[in-house]
């Protein structure tokens, strides 16, 4: 097993409202099988035993399906691995002697709890505007009941692979959530389950979108570069669809 | 009528906007450029292609008004899109990632280069009393090594704008195909820097050469 020593730069800010800075801390040493945030955690442990501060971070699942990870390092979001959360990303992609700066993820709509935990609660406020279909109870339905072309079930469940970690916004130099949006949108837009609420979900997800300050979509791919689960951006290009569709087609 | 503002005020709104009217300049550029090219037939031909042009009369003058509406259009929109886009990360990050999508990453300022660039080439040809014929008047202009140095960086800047601007109008509008997207990208990059470089060429020519225009 291989030992690195690494020199971290992480930003510290102990609330929302305090001013935060890098603080560098040496890493001590770390195996290559250990992943990025057993890293933080052993950094973590030693500080605690200091007396100091550990660093907060969010974290749930570790096995990079949750969404709750992901910090941006050396400027990209969940690191330099394509197709990776944070947490899955594993100390043998660095070198020894590498200096990691380990930055939470920058954008007005995500407020910034502490040190590298942001507040992505805006995803669900855009969630709950429109990213559901609504279903009357009763027996359970025939398995096959309503027939769907493989292509498109395959298109859908590729949207909605998104865990909805932010790091799309992270990436995206105006910070927007299209590509989040994007993924939303298209997992119900090409199912006949979504069909109902469909031009009234696409103008309703994107005005609460515009109202928490995400940015502007300027077609820069940074978004699809770093999605975990490697959302395309052709999802962007049906959500410019769907909401041309529903503002200048639907009754709504 | 309410909802029509409200669509084109929404950020996807904006974007229509900025690809329709993108669109509509791409095909004034390539008209220009199509009436550039003349030049490259010599002196008579591109004075014969001017005064057919002006002889247009009030057609020209409908074009004109409907072209700078167009320029407005795009470049208003575009500047409350960046002004937003900032504000939208209010801390920047410390360290940017190394893969940088340059032509996209740089569309607001090559945006602005080439706003500088319309109003010098406007006071250069347009607001200006004519007492030689055009292929003289582009000639002496040019012929100064500032000018024609600035028309050789923003054409470059125009290349750049339109090597994103291309493809990213269609994605803007919902055109983006597995089967086309190759086309969309590749196509839409080729098209720019033809485009680009042949307008490039005029000045070239002119600094490089004592017998174009001549």
């Amino acid at each position: 097993m291989t030992i690195i020593h690494l020199t971290l730069k992480i930003w510290r800010q102990t609330g929302p409202e305090s001013k935060g800075s890098f603080k560098t801390y040496e890493s001590g040493p770390i195996t290559t099988a250990m992943s990025f945030l057993e890293m933080l955690d052993v950094l973590n442990e030693r500080l605690i035993l200091n007396g100091e501060e550990p660093v907060a971070f969010d974290h749930d699942c570790r096995e990079g399906i949750c969404g709750m990870c992901g910090s941006v390092i050396n400027g990209t979001p969940h690191g330099p691995e394509k197709k990776t959360t944070l947490c899955q990303l594993h100390m043998r992609h660095f070198k020894d002697g590498d200096t990691l700066v380990i930055e939470p993820f920058r954008s007005r709509a995500f407020k910034l709890v502490k040190d590298l935990i942001v507040d992505r609660s805006a995803f669900d406020a855009i969630i709950a505007e429109g990213g559901y279909v609504s279903v009357n109870t009763g027996g359970t339905p025939d398995a096959n009941a309503i027939p769907i072309p493989t292509f498109m079930a395959e298109q859908a469940l590729d949207a909605a692979e998104c865990i909805g970690c932010g790091a799309c916004v992270a990436a995206c130099p105006n910070a927007s959530a299209m590509l989040f949006v994007g993924a939303k949108i298209s997992h119900l837009a090409l199912l006949p389950q979504g069909q109902p609420e469909r031009s009234k979900r696409a103008l309703a997800m994107v005005k609460k979108m515009d109202e928490l300050g995400f940015g502007n979509c300027g077609n820069e791919k940074y978004c699809e570069k770093s999605c975990p689960k490697g959302i395309s951006i052709s999802n962007i290009a049906r959500l410019n669809r769907e909401f041309m569709r529903a503002a200048f087609c639907s009754e709504e | 009528m309410s909802w029509i503002i409200k669509v084109f005020r929404s950020s996807i709104g904006k974007k229509y906007i900025m690809a329709a009217s993108g669109v509509c300049l791409s095909f004034f550029l390539l008209a220009h450029l199509i009436g550039n090219s003349v030049s490259f037939w010599g002196k008579e031909a591109y004075n014969s292609y001017a005064s057919h042009l002006h002889s247009l009369g009030f057609i020209i003058y409908i074009l004109e008004i409907l072209l700078l509406l167009l320029f407005l259009i795009h470049i208003v929109t575009g500047i409350t899109l960046f002004i937003e886009n900032l504000s939208a990360r209010p801390t920047r990050y410390a360290i940017q990632t190394k893969e940088r999508n340059w032509s996209a990453s740089t569309m607001p300022y090559s945006g602005i280069l080439i706003l500088l660039f319309l109003l010098v080439h406007l006071l250069n040809f347009h607001f200006i009393t004519k007492t030689v014929s055009t292929a003289e008047l582009v000639k002496t202009t040019l012929s100064n090594p500032l000018i024609a140095s600035f028309y050789l960086l923003s054409l470059s800047g125009l290349t750049l704008h339109a090597s994103h601007g291309f493809w990213s109008l269609f994605q803007s509008l919902g055109i983006n195909h597995p089967k086309y997207n190759i086309f969309l990208q590749r196509g839409g990059r080729a098209m720019a820097v033809l485009i680009g470089m042949t307008f490039i060429l005029i000045p070239l020519l002119i600094v490089t050469t004592d017998s174009f225009l001549q």
